[in-house]
């Protein structure tokens, strides 16, 4: 917002946009550079805190740290610190709100769990934290673990629908989303449809979508029906990608579960805005161009490849954008880790160069997730609502992807 | 995958679902068909500006080419107009020239029948006069004569001196 303000000539602004987009990317570098920073002094707590579990080896410590942040959380940690002299850690942040369907409804805040480590009665039941999971457990707390299961106790997890920390974050992004664009929506009333403030940032973006992806794949008749998916899938997944990246440091996108749920979303709109061209070069790619006698025996493979690619498109979608985030975080964190495990004067300006040039990396990897992910996304649409004649044309394009 | 399916929570897929929903929905209503339908708009305008000027042009071309050829119009009807005038003009001074001419003519032709009879008239005035004269010179040279022969002669010679001078 304050790049436009800066400029009050309004044409200067519309000239200065390559400066202004320069401008921004420095300020997200300026942020990403800090929640390295901000991560930085995470570990450290922790560091100096190895209290409670006593003689854990370092590497092991930021395993388990890494780890801990990649997964998602039921309370919104800020950031906690130790008394130097009790050697307790005090977290500062606040509770969220834990609903659990277990043969009935119950809920209460997640600090009753303490910092994880407290048992919860609620209506009868008794609940414990491990590992940022819920198990029903007994009075006294116990976990029973197997062979089979390894790390993970064998209790049973009830339905966990709690707002935890990732749906806080999806919130905040969707709010911060509907704010954005309403108000450029609304800026247009005013100011004689030009857009006005961050809009000016935005409205390019929202084109770029609409030309170049929403109207490159899926054609000039149809496209207008898919937009607003494609224009909040896109938005949506890069602002997360953004906020992972903050000190906040929440990795939503990195989640397998929100990923999922995504790419169940663009399956379900494949397939149920199909037209007939679509399914029927599913099931009868080679149309009339051969007999039923040769088609048969080619179709005993192509066909259940064709269908097996309805699921495979979307599952695609979700583990690409999954395994890219989670990468992302994991190389970043355990370049800060080098900084404690290194402990020189060479070792950690060297991690923490390292670990700034990949953050400025993961930030062009926020961007470029989003963009593939609606992409693809465009381009799955734009098979699944192609029609005989629009086929012809497409051919081409389809061929060298 | 054992990982990836222990980590997978279903709480946080079903919030997902309905936040992103309730948000493609919010947002479609209240975002993108204004921001889609005021940017059309724009280019829409934008088109039509584009089409009219390019209309604008194209009568100030026809506009230009009419001009040129009332310019051309007019410029032909004066050349004619001129050359017009230019017969007439000659034509008025020929015609003029032609008439004083016989005008000139008719005049000389006048004065030289008046001279013509002057001179005839003139001429039998000196004629009688002549015979007026010599008439009266014969009476005077006969009665002188008559009284002196001398006299008479040298009369004769004093008259015939004054009627030179006559």
């Amino acid at each position: 917002m304050y790049f436009c303000t800066d400029f009050k000539d309004t044409v200067i602004c519309s000239k200065m946009q390559r400066k202004t987009l320069v401008r921004i990317l420095s300020v997200l570098l300026f942020i990403g550079s800090f929640s390295a920073v901000a991560q930085d002094h995470g570990m450290d707590v922790k560091e100096i805190a190895p209290g409670k579990e006593g003689n854990k080896t370092k590497k092991e410590e930021i395993k388990e740290f890494i780890n801990h942040h990649l997964l998602d959380s039921h309370s919104f940690n800020l950031f906690g610190s130790t008394d130097e002299e009790t050697g307790e850690t005090h977290h500062y942040g606040f509770p969220l709100p834990v609903i659990i369907w277990d043969e009935g409804l119950h809920t209460f805040m997640s600090s009753e769990f303490g910092h994880g480590d407290e048992i919860v009665e609620s209506n009868g039941k008794y609940y414990a934290l491990h590992h940022e999971k819920i198990y029903r457990t007994d009075a006294q707390g116990t976990l029973n673990y197997d062979a089979e299961h390894g790390d993970h106790p064998t209790n049973v997890r009830p339905l966990d629908f709690s707002i935890t920390k990732s749906v806080v974050m999806m919130l905040v992004v969707g709010l911060l989303l509907i704010w954005l664009f309403r108000s450029l929506a609304k800026s247009y009333a005013k100011n004689g449809s030009l857009p006005k403030g961050i809009g000016r940032f935005f409205e390019p973006i929202v084109l770029y979508i609409r030309d170049d992806i929403a109207i490159a794949n899926i054609g000039e008749h149809k496209y207008k029906k898919y937009l607003p998916f494609l224009l909040t899938i896109f938005f949506f997944i890069w602002f997360l990608n953004m906020f992972g990246l903050t000190p906040l440091g929440v990795n939503v996108t990195g989640n397998i579960a929100v990923t999922t749920a995504l790419a169940i979303i663009v399956f379900l709109i494949t397939t149920f805005t199909g037209t007939k061209d679509y399914w029927k070069h599913i099931f009868d790619p080679l149309g009339s161009g051969m007999p039923w006698a040769g088609k048969i025996l080619i179709y005993i493979i192509l066909v259940p490849i064709e269908i097996l690619g309805l699921f495979i498109k979307p599952f695609a979608l979700l583990i690409r954008l999954y395994a890219n985030m989670t990468a992302g975080h994991v190389v970043l964190m355990s370049l800060i880790g080098l900084i404690f495990i290194f402990k020189s004067w060479i070792g950690g300006p060297l991690s923490f160069g390292l670990s700034f040039a990949i953050s400025l990396i993961e930030l062009l990897v926020a961007l470029l997730q989003a963009y593939i992910f609606t992409m693809l996304a465009a381009l799955y649409f734009g098979f699944a609502s192609e029609t005989h004649a629009e086929h012809e044309a497409h051919e081409g394009e389809i061929q060298h992807l | 995958m054992e990982k990836l399916v222990n980590d997978f929570s279903f709480g946080l897929f079903f919030w997902q679902i309905i936040i992103f929903v309730l948000l493609l929905i919010l947002l479609r209503k209240y975002a993108w068909k204004p921001i889609l339908n005021a940017v059309n708009e724009r280019e829409e305008g934008i088109k039509n500006a584009l089409d009219s000027a390019e209309k604008a042009k194209l009568e100030m071309q026809n506009l230009q080419a009419d001009n040129e050829k009332l310019l051309q119009e007019a410029r032909a009807e004066r050349e004619v107009m001129m050359k017009e005038a230019r017969e007439i003009k000659a034509k008025m001074i020929s015609d003029a020239k032609e008439e004083a001419k016989a005008e000139a003519d008719k005049t000389i032709a006048q004065a030289q029948a008046a001279i013509e009879s002057e001179k005839k008239s003139a001429i039998a005035e000196l004629k009688q006069q002549v015979a007026e004269l010599s008439l009266e010179i014969a009476e005077k040279v006969v009665k002188h004569e008559l009284s002196d022969k001398d006299k008479q002669l040298k009369l004769v010679d004093e008259m015939l001196g004054d009627a030179k001078l006559n």
